[in-house]
């Protein structure tokens, strides 16, 4: 493989592993919040692609991304009270099979609105062939907002996380529950505010990702669960190493495409899946100690 | 115990009966045809009951092993072996009586393997597959458990999109009928085939399966490894305690369900004479938990008909276009209002669940 292949391949991975990271990072705040893996984290990222898609016959581009997060916000909100406020601490099989049944929900709802063809927002800047040279390799303009994107997304809520108010709550909220109540925190409108926080980042990332990757009304469940890879790779709950954890999964999703057909490239996420779930199941970077706590 | 059984078996029976004569008076047979593949969706729902009720672990990937079953008994039935006569696997068969040859439409022979020996073969695959699957991703448990069996039934359903040998996107037709009984004397050959005068015929054959599938099920848990497997659902630590060896139950219930699975899939594929990779897709998996959670996972008998039931109602095109979503909408609510299963609902109960769940 030549060194300018080498790097093509690298910033590809690169671009799809931060995507794949901010879906991680949605499974996370969820998890950490309410202890449920929300497995309708990737139709959020097509209801971001999709609505903003439709919103843009009515409004420019910024205003339509603003407006798809808006309303996946929205929805995200609207799903955690209609179906899961409400529940008194329901089993992880009944959770399970709750968030998948909203999967499909989304998934079906978007196939009846927006049919079975596939869209895509037009490049922020310039347009298909427009690239510009680092060095020796040609990348599209649309590549650094996908990295742009995600890297403020990362920041953003780091921030929010550690310095406001709100961010300090949800932290209590998912450290100890009972603790987080007693000092007054009302932790079920932080369990919403988690629901609306990822479906706001998921949303984000399926618009900046639209122009490369295309959105359909199935496209959300290979990244669920190649987020998930992400999540697990990094430790469930752990969203700093989400980010190396995805950008890992890219690369060699990426490199893998050099090797084994096309065809096969999802099975090759989920075999990676598989095999760290049977030899380090609590993540590269997370202590087993803190995994065997934690209740799956 | 035992009697209840007993007669809700003769019962089941004396009901199929029944529906065969109710669509004979009206005239209403094409309804067999709809009823004897839910018959075999069934096998797949029963078996999957079985590890999620009783074993308590749930599994996204049965559509995979359905489609181990059906795909391979099609590709081992369909694809010629004619030019590869003199290579060792071929001859091996050959000399087991497994092959078989036959002409095809432009009169070239055709030499495919027997569809009982593509039969036993599939089935045999699918278990050792489960097998190998089932050991290390039976240690996992809850999330992770579902999304390495979701993951297992990606994988299946990729290759087989994937491979020009299972058909890609088009899957596999022409498959022929797969003959239990040659013809004897007066009686016609006792296959299965989706012809129309062999209707009733498969009809019985498909609910004679289900039926028998569903005694062993209900001895076998009505046996010691069945209130192992009670145990086992209600805390694992607890029978672990009690000296029951919970890895190798769980696999073994893991193992059955497989082969049930794949013996509808090998049924189903040669009764509708093809198959194609939707039956892999992560929806139809999700389907089969659907139908097991309607029914209420620790019981069998309302796993079965509703399981069935619905399956009939989604095969009738009765859902329309909205078919997926009404499964998913079933899943939520059932789960949502009623985890025990449909049939256990006290609508008094649900009633003031809901009025509290509003207050709050």
């Amino acid at each position: 493989m030549s060194l300018d292949l080498f790097f093509q391949y690298l910033f590809a991975g690169i671009t799809y592993g931060s995507i794949y990271a901010i879906v991680a990072i949605g499974f996370n705040i969820i998890y950490n919040a309410t202890g449920i893996i929300n497995f309708a984290q990737g139709e959020f990222v097509m209801l971001g692609g999709m609505i903003s898609i439709s919103l843009l016959q009515f409004m420019p581009l910024p205003y339509a991304i603003a407006g798809a997060v808006a309303i996946t916000m929205a929805i995200g909100a609207l799903i955690e009270i209609l179906f899961i406020r409400w529940l008194d601490s329901p089993s992880v099989l009944r959770m399970i099979i709750i968030t998948i049944g909203i999967s499909i929900l989304l998934r079906e709802s978007a196939l009846h609105i927006w049919g079975e063809s596939i869209r895509s927002l037009p490049y922020f800047y310039g347009n298909e062939i427009t690239t510009f040279s680092l060095g020796s390799v040609h990348l599209s303009p649309q590549v650094l907002w996908v990295i742009t994107a995600c890297a403020v997304m990362v920041c953003g809520l780091s921030v929010f996380f550690k310095g406001t108010p709100l961010g300090r709550e949800m932290r209590a909220c998912a450290a100890n529950r009972t603790a987080a109540i007693l000092c007054g925190i009302n932790t079920r409108n932080m369990v919403t505010l988690s629901f609306m926080l990822s479906a706001g980042i998921g949303a984000l990332a399926g618009c900046v990702m639209s122009p490369i990757t295309y959105t359909q009304y199935d496209s959300g469940t290979s990244l669920a669960i190649k987020g998930f890879t992400v999540a697990i790779l990094g430790g469930l709950g752990n969203s700093m190493a989400a980010v190396t954890a995805g950008i890992l999964l890219g690369i060699l999703e990426a490199f893998s495409v050099s090797v084994v057909p096309l065809a096969f490239q999802d099975a090759i996420s989920i075999t990676i899946l598989l095999i760290i779930l049977f030899i380090k199941p609590h993540g590269l970077f997370g202590s087993s100690e803190a995994a065997r706590l934690k209740d799956f | 115990m035992k009697q209840r059984k007993n007669r809700a078996l003769a019962a089941l029976c004396l009901l199929v009966v029944c529906i065969h004569l109710v669509t004979v008076l009206t005239g209403s047979q094409y309804y067999l045809t709809q009823l004897t593949m839910a018959a075999y969706y069934g096998l797949v729902i029963i078996g999957l009951g079985t590890l999620m009720g009783y074993a308590g672990q749930i599994s996204i990937g049965h559509a995979g092993f359905f489609a181990i079953g059906g795909y391979l008994s099609a590709a081992l039935t369909t694809r010629n072996l004619a030019s590869f006569q003199g290579d060792w696997p071929v001859r091996w068969l050959d000399a087991l009586k497994m092959l078989k040859t036959t002409q095809d439409l432009s009169g070239d022979q055709l030499l495919t393997v027997a569809p009982w020996a593509a039969c036993l073969c599939a089935v045999a695959a699918a278990a050792l597959i489960a097998l190998i699957i089932g050991i290390p991703v039976l240690k996992l448990k809850g999330h992770y458990l579902a999304m390495a069996t979701l993951g297992f039934g990606t994988i299946i359903y990729r290759i087989l999109l994937a491979s020009p040998y299972f058909g890609e996107a088009d899957g596999i037709s022409e498959v022929p009928g797969f003959t239990l009984l040659p013809a004897l004397g007066g009686l016609g050959p006792i296959m299965i085939s989706g012809d129309a005068d062999l209707r009733v015929l498969n009809y019985y054959l498909a609910w004679g399966v289900l039926i028998a599938g569903m005694v062993l099920l209900l001895n076998l848990i009505g046996a010691r490894v069945g209130r192992a497997l009670r145990s086992l659902h209600s805390s694992e630590d607890a029978a672990e305690a009690c000296g029951i060896d919970t890895a190798r139950f769980k696999l073994r219930v893991f193992v059955l369900s497989a082969v049930y699975a794949a013996i509808g899939g090998v049924l189903l594929t040669h009764f509708n004479g093809g198959i194609g990779p939707s039956e892999a897709s992560v929806m139809k998996s999700v389907r089969y938990v659907a139908l097991v959670a309607v029914g209420g996972m620790t019981h069998l008998w309302g796993t079965l008909l509703m399981g069935v039931g619905l399956t009939f109602l989604s095969l009738r095109g009765v859902f329309g276009t909205f078919d997926d979503a009404v499964f998913g909408m079933i899943l939520i609510l059932v789960m949502l209002f009623a985890p025990e299963g449909i049939l256990s609902l006290r609508l008094k109960l649900v009633v003031q669940r809901i009025v509290q769940g509003v207050r709050s």
